[in-house]
């Protein structure tokens, strides 16, 4: 008796540009659900009791990798959590060897990050553990993109039509990419800002609108989500100075005040106070930051949910 | 007395203008007569009716990994995947460990190839000591011991002050310089071609003016010294730009292309696919045209492989850290007949490319089927069809992105110094 | 979830699908339900109503409404999903949307009022008891039903049942309800092998 009507399609989450709108639609509306769990007092429900979920983080995480982990343990999962970073090579192990390894515990479900690109799909063509990508180098983040729909879907009550801003550092962002994807699908209108250096050559193909003016990107956003600026794009002459960075690209009161009054402002973090985004921007009425990071325990609850469950093959 | 009679099979050999049905007698290792309806008691008579029989197939660019690298190639696979390709001369490039930059190594390798190799090995030695584009390598000794070329491919000479003196220096000798030409800078830290594909994939993009601005550099230098420098694997249509313009100029430059470079473009590397991760970097369809009409137009003078062969091992990694090259010996001949049957040029005209016009730019008497000299022949089924599989390869590289093509031509015989080396 | 299954043809009705119960006999039966619970529990103050999602929430607002007509009281009223408590998700997967469970009240010390249409199995009723406990500790839980068809597989009983329906295990009962369906009718009739945890 299938009630749900439609079945996540995908057996892996490691693009955004292998989930249709329904997928969309349907991990988004278990994570509303998800998110009820999080806010009871008792903070568990017994769905994934016995199943057991490998976080491989090849790369430091914080944030993505303790979502991840709540999130498992909230639907009573046990999670396993390994970290290590760069390649496995430097044990003289191929990240091949380390994946089948990984595989032959008998995971139910394989979290991967890693600072490479690829790696979460490649591992997906040598394994058949169902496999979530939590990041890979500048490729995607696709639960990161997930939890940014749910967010701008709380607030503005659809996805379709909207017109959403990106602004900052395009060239290395992996959540830019999964957001241009996903935002494609469900129908947004998206522009990408930033310095002519940090927007990567044939982006036009991917954005609506492309634009080195902050201003433009602001006028009639009804979402502006700003990117991380990393410290080591100065040595790589991407541009002078975060002082620099900050004058010409960051978001601050007075830019705010050529935005909608209503606009959604979301960071994937973690914030540069003072650098992208001033404090008064970031802590100001327009932020749903710290939402984000709530969705994104919700998000990643109902992608275990719904990539866990029933008889595993073999 | 060893004999060799070729019989009824279509005689190809630009060197000599000869284009027909003609019958080929080796003896003793030489090529004796080129002349229809030959007869001989003596000989040995192989029926090449339907084939083509061309003088024995050349390629300047190749990775033999010996000494250094035995578990990815060694000169004897190296040379019996030559073969097995149609390939009866090959040079072999100076990156291995320890890197050729002196006549110990150079020795060592003509040696062990007198010893171990099917093919014909030519030894090409490195621009500069350890190819750490500073100091020149034992140029002069190397001369001696038997290069015919100076590379440091791998890796581009990225000082124009020492780009200078190589050119002055290897000008005395009559070596010609072979440039990998990457911008150093420009193509730091990348993986494959920059541009849809690598937006796509989150891949750190190679920019095709990485390649042009050393291709054009090292033009303005070569014709300012006027002396021969050769651009090694052509993979951009701006660099090809920048050859047709030096050679109007009348610069002594000339420039090889590989199979892969007019084959595939940067598509290839989708879904992360390690095999197609080569560097220069498969570019697109535009470059791809741009490269076919280079070779019709003589821009591009010689079709050779960059045979690059890895173990499964350096490939099966993430994308960004993966091995770049690929194993192009076995390839070659169906990817390139592919370029005559599609109409980019003459059959002659491609045979000129894999036979004297390589000879003629590393300067080796091979590559013809002049009375006299020697008897390496290839001969070609231009109508075999078969399916690319390289765990059939001789080679120990499997490392290519062909695997499971259907592909149409390929050598049938090989024969090296009058012998035959290789029958399929 | 309960017993309902919307690929059937909620029109239906013919020699194969008999009608249980009518529009009428319904909502006799809510009326009949309200009053036994007025009679069984004085302290109407303290009770509380929880539906299960989706059919047993449409049956817990009627009765709430019809608690509010006999007794002026206001009962506070809920809705609660069994999806993440289910027993067969191990064998099954997600098969089912995962709804927001809403519980807009205190369970401690509560008398709750569990609601659902069809009792079959009981573990859906189970799993939706583990469900509510994972909440609060409510002071005790009653169970009413529109229909109980018997098979059960756990020792569960209905505190109020509309009606006894005895049933072969292989066939499907049907509710329909204006709310959920925009019809309102009980009917019954052999489907398919009905999956363990089908109410």
């Amino acid at each position: 008796m299938d009630l749900s009507g439609h079945n996540l399609s995908a057996k892996r989450i490691v693009s955004m540009s292998e989930l249709s709108v329904a997928d969309i639609d349907l991990i988004l509306d278990t994570a509303k659900a998800m998110k009820g769990i999080s806010e009871r007092e008792v903070k568990k429900a017994p769905t994934l009791r016995g199943r057991t979920v490998i976080n491989c983080f090849m790369e430091p995480s914080t944030r993505t990798r303790t979502s991840f982990e709540i999130s498992g343990k909230r639907l009573s999962a046990d999670v396993i959590n390994i970290s290590g970073s760069g390649s496995s090579l430097t044990k003289g192990e191929s990240i091949k060897d380390m994946m089948e390894n990984l595989e032959a515990m008998k995971p139910d479900l394989l979290v991967i990050r890693s600072a490479h690109s690829g790696v979460p799909l490649q591992v997906a063509g040598w394994i058949d553990c169902p496999i979530v990508s939590a990041g890979d180098g500048r490729n995607e983040h696709p639960t990161q993109s997930l939890l940014d729909l749910m967010t701008i879907k709380e607030t503005k009550g659809k996805l379709s039509g909207l017109n959403i801003s990106i602004i900052g550092d395009i060239l290395n962002s992996r959540v830019a990419r999964s957001n241009l994807t996903a935002m494609k699908t469900v129908g947004c209108n998206v522009t990408v800002c930033g310095p002519a250096t940090l927007l990567p050559r044939k982006i036009e193909k991917f954005a609506d609108q492309v634009t080195t003016c902050r201003e433009t990107a602001v006028k009639d956003a009804d979402v502006i989500m700003t990117l991380r600026i990393q410290r080591e794009r100065i040595g790589q002459a991407k541009f002078p100075s975060l002082r620099e960075y900050s004058k010409h690209f960051g978001l601050n009161l007075k830019v705010m005040e050529k935005a909608r009054k209503d606009v959604l402002l979301l960071h994937p973090g973690p914030i540069n106070r003072g650098v992208e985004i001033s404090p008064e921007v970031a802590d100001g009425p327009w932020s749903s930051i710290l939402e984000q990071v709530t969705n994104g325990v919700a998000v990643r609850m109902a992608i275990l949910y719904l990539m866990t469950g029933g008889v595993r093959q073999n | 007395m060893s004999e060799l009679l070729i019989k009824g099979g279509r005689v190809i050999d630009p060197s000599n203008g000869i284009n027909g049905i003609f019958d080929l007698l080796l003896i003793d290792g030489l090529v004796v007569q080129v002349a229809e309806d030959m007869k001989s008691e003596t000989a040995t008579v192989i029926d090449a009716t339907g084939k083509w029989v061309t003088p024995g197939l050349i390629d300047i660019h190749t990775h033999l990994r010996e000494p250094g690298y035995e578990y990815k190639e060694t000169i004897a696979t190296g040379s019996m995947a030559a073969v097995a390709g149609g390939f009866t001369s090959i040079a072999c490039m100076a990156n291995t460990n320890p890197v050729n930059d002196n006549a110990e190594v150079t020795r060592l390798i003509i040696e062990t190839a007198k010893r171990e190799a099917v093919a014909n090995i030519y030894v090409i030695g490195a621009v500069t000591k350890g190819l750490n584009g500073k100091q020149l390598a034992d140029i002069g000794d190397m001369k001696e011991a038997g290069i015919v070329a100076l590379s440091d491919d791998g890796k581009c000479v990225g000082a124009l002050s020492v780009m200078r003196s190589a050119m002055e220096y290897a000008g005395m000798f009559g070596l010609p310089i072979i440039e990998h030409a990457e911008d150093p800078g420009l193509s730091l830290g990348t993986v494959m071609n920059e541009g849809f594909t690598s937006l796509k994939l989150g891949l750190p993009g190679n920019p095709t003016a990485s390649e042009e601005v050393i291709v054009s550099r090292d033009a303005v230098l070569a014709g300012y010294l006027d002396v021969h420098i050769h651009i090694a694997h052509v993979s951009s249509k701006g660099a090809v730009r920048a050859i047709r313009e030096a050679k109007e100029r009348g610069v002594r430059i000339t420039a090889e292309a590989a199979p892969h470079h007019f084959s595939i473009t940067d598509e290839t590397c989708d879904n992360f696919n390690t095999m197609a991760k080569v560097a220069p970097p498969l570019r697109t369809d535009e470059d791809v045209a741009a490269i076919r009409e280079g070779l019709a137009d003589g821009t591009i003078d010689c079709i050779a492989t960059d045979h690059a062969p890895h173990a499964v091992n350096e490939k099966e990694l993430e994308f960004e850290l993966a091995a770049f090259g690929i194993s192009g010996l076995e390839t070659a001949v169906p990817l390139s007949l592919a370029l005559a049957r599609e109409g980019v040029m003459s059959e002659e005209k491609l045979i000129e490319t894999m036979t004297c016009a390589p000879a003629g730019i590393i300067g080796i008497d091979r590559g013809t089927l002049s009375e006299g000299a020697v008897a390496d022949v290839t001969i070609i089924d231009p109508n075999s069809e078969w399916t690319v599989d390289p765990e059939n390869f001789a080679s120990k590289g499997r490392n290519t992105p062909f695997a499971g093509w259907r592909v149409k031509g390929r050598a049938v015989m090989t024969i090296v110094k009058g012998k035959i080396v290789y029958e399929c | 979830m309960a017993s309902s299954d919307l690929t059937g043809d909620p029109q239906g009705v013919d020699s194969a699908t008999p009608v249980i119960l009518t529009a009428t006999k319904i909502s006799q039966i809510i009326t009949r339900i309200s009053h036994e619970v007025v009679e069984r529990n004085r302290d109407l103050e303290n009770l509380a109503i929880i539906g299960v999602i989706t059919r047993g929430a449409v049956l817990a607002n009627r009765i709430s409404a019809e608690l509010k007509k006999i007794a002026d009281i206001d009962i506070p009223t809920g809705s609660v999903d069994t999806s993440l408590y289910r027993d067969d998700y191990h064998r099954k997967g997600p098969v089912t949307e995962v709804k927001d469970t809403d519980i807009p009240f205190a369970l401690e010390s509560k008398t709750i009022l569990l609601v659902d249409d069809v009792l079959f199995t009981g573990r859906t009723v189970n799993a939706a008891i583990r469900n509510i406990f994972d909440l609060g500790r409510p002071k005790s839980i009653q169970l009413a039903v529109l229909i109980d068809r018997g098979h059960r597989e756990l020792p569960i009983r209905p505190d109020y049942c509309g009606k006894n329906v005895p049933t072969q295990y292989v066939e499907k009962i049907r509710v329909r309800f204006q709310e959920s369906d925009g019809t309102e009718m009980v009917l019954s009739g052999l489907g398919e092998q009905p999956a363990e945890g089908e109410a």
